[in-house]
């Protein structure tokens, strides 16, 4: 807790922002920590996977198209200091009407919780409460959720994205000289990072791809019984595919999985999500009601679980590669407008 | 973990503020959205922590059915919450970044004063 504490003053204080985006990780990862110890095991997952991981190279993405250091301020910000330090003198003044931390009649705990932990091992028939919850129960919430990614995804694409034509023309000019010149020619850029001739980081990631793919595939399809499912599966799913963009290279990794099936992927299974709901509204039961979908109930249950979760992961694989790609493919086309003199 | 009184909402707080601390006084537009990312941290900890029951496991079900009526459970509804808001916060941070890039391409700059004085010159 404390750790967390003086990580998150470092980082306030420390200029550098790539110092500071390490040191944001590392906060996260602690978060996660902490998470598990308040038994929150899925969240923790997410956290470690999405905090430490998925951020922070965006973060680094970012920096290496902005760069990286701070511009020095003499003045100290007293106005914000003195907002701060009122509102955390109310909020703290506030946990005094909280209720008992960790007490079992809490108001949290007395709402539709007991619900959930009662009833959902004989209603949906899988024993992680939080995967039923977060697919069966509050499946409207969920489908909101992954439309906000798949805005985001699609928002990103529209901002980074504005000279995709001229890019592609240009790309294909230089297709005939190796990838090195490429390389080179990127410079700052992320998948600068990936060097032709490091060879502890490429025999490393080789070894390390496979399982993380197939971790991620576990995650995603033994969310029903234990931690896990689709959100954490995606990012992991994301995460090894961004490990061989890095090491490797950009090009490869768009050799495995492509722009347009990226897009397309994450267009199908929001439909997917969808259709899923529909699905049961066509066979007589309310929308994203999963009850109808199979003959009895707890194996339509089940069913519509896995689509939902399926739907789930490949959204959130297919919105996080999106937008690594397009930060990435946004050095690029910086590197190329200066190179024809444009900037 | 450490369930004595208030503990954890007090560092809730604490990290709430040196969040807003950060996003309020900094003028570089990335170390903003660290802040932002620090704020949204601090309420995930809040969250988490009032979902938890003292003496009790992680909400999935214990195999052994006589167990499991003894067991006490967190609470899964804060963790669902947070789980979705964890994905989607590094989703809108990343729309965020986005757009700092292109401020960037803009202005020559990511420095929010800068920007304002560019925006006053012309």
């Amino acid at each position: 807790m404390l750790l967390l504490i003086a990580g998150t003053m470092t980082v306030l204080m420390v200029r550098n922002l790539f110092v500071a985006t390490m040191l944001l990780g590392i906060v996260s990862f602690t978060m996660a920590l902490i998470f598990i110890s308040l038994d929150a095991v899925d969240v923790a997952f997410t956290e470690a996977a999405v905090g430490a991981g998925i951020s922070t190279v965006l973060y680094i993405g970012t920096l290496a198209l902005v760069g990286s250091q701070e511009k020095e301020r003499a003045k100290f910000a007293v106005g914000p200091l003195v907002i701060c330090v009122a509102v955390g003198a109310v909020l703290y003044y506030a946990t005094y009407d909280m209720p008992q931390f960790g007490h079992p009649d809490n108001p949290v705990q007395t709402h539709v919780a007991p619900r959930y932990i009662q009833e959902s091992p004989t209603e949906i028939g899988i024993p992680n409460m939080v995967t039923s919850v977060l697919a069966s129960y509050r499946g409207y919430d969920t489908f909101g959720e992954v439309t906000v990614i798949f805005t985001a995804g699609i928002g990103v694409l529209l901002i980074l994205r504005q000279r995709r034509r001229r890019r592609t023309d240009a790309n294909k000019d230089a297709k005939d000289t190796p990838l090195d010149t490429d390389r080179d020619g990127k410079g700052s850029s992320l998948s600068g990072l990936g060097s032709n001739h490091d060879l502890v980081p490429h025999v490393i990631a080789k070894l390390l791809i496979p399982f993380i793919f197939v971790f991620a595939l576990y995650v995603q399809f033994h969310g029903d019984f234990g931690p896990g499912g689709g959100f954490q599966a995606g990012v992991i799913f994301a995460a090894g595919i961004i490990l061989y963009a890095l090491v490797f290279s950009l090009d490869l990794a768009r050799a495995v999985i492509n722009e347009k099936a990226i897009l397309f992927l994450i267009c199908a299974v929001v439909l997917l999500y969808g259709g899923v709901g529909v699905a049961g509204m066509l066979l007589g039961g309310n929308f994203l009601d999963y009850n109808v979908l199979a003959s009895d109930p707890v194996a339509g249950q089940h069913l519509g679980i896995l689509l939902v979760e399926l739907g789930v992961g490949i959204t959130v694989t297919a919105a996080m590669l999106a937008i690594f790609y397009a930060f990435v493919g946004r050095a690029d086309l910086i590197e190329e407008a200066s190179q024809r003199g444009e900037k | 973990m450490i369930s004595f009184g208030f503990f954890n909402y007090w560092i809730f707080i604490i990290l709430l503020m040196i969040g807003l601390y950060t996003v309020m006084s900094r003028s570089n537009l990335v170390k903003k959205m660290i802040g932002l990312s620090l704020f949204q941290i601090s309420v995930f900890l809040f969250y988490i922590s009032m979902g938890k029951v003292t003496g009790g496991t992680a909400p999935i079900v214990v195999e052994n059915t006589a167990d499991a009526v003894t067991t006490a459970y967190s609470n899964p509804l804060p963790h669902v919450l947070i789980l979705t808001a964890i994905v989607v916060g590094i989703a809108t941070t990343a729309l965020g970044l986005s757009l700092v890039v292109r401020i960037k391409e803009s202005f020559g700059t990511i420095d929010e004063e800068d920007i304002l004085e560019m925006e006053d010159g012309a």
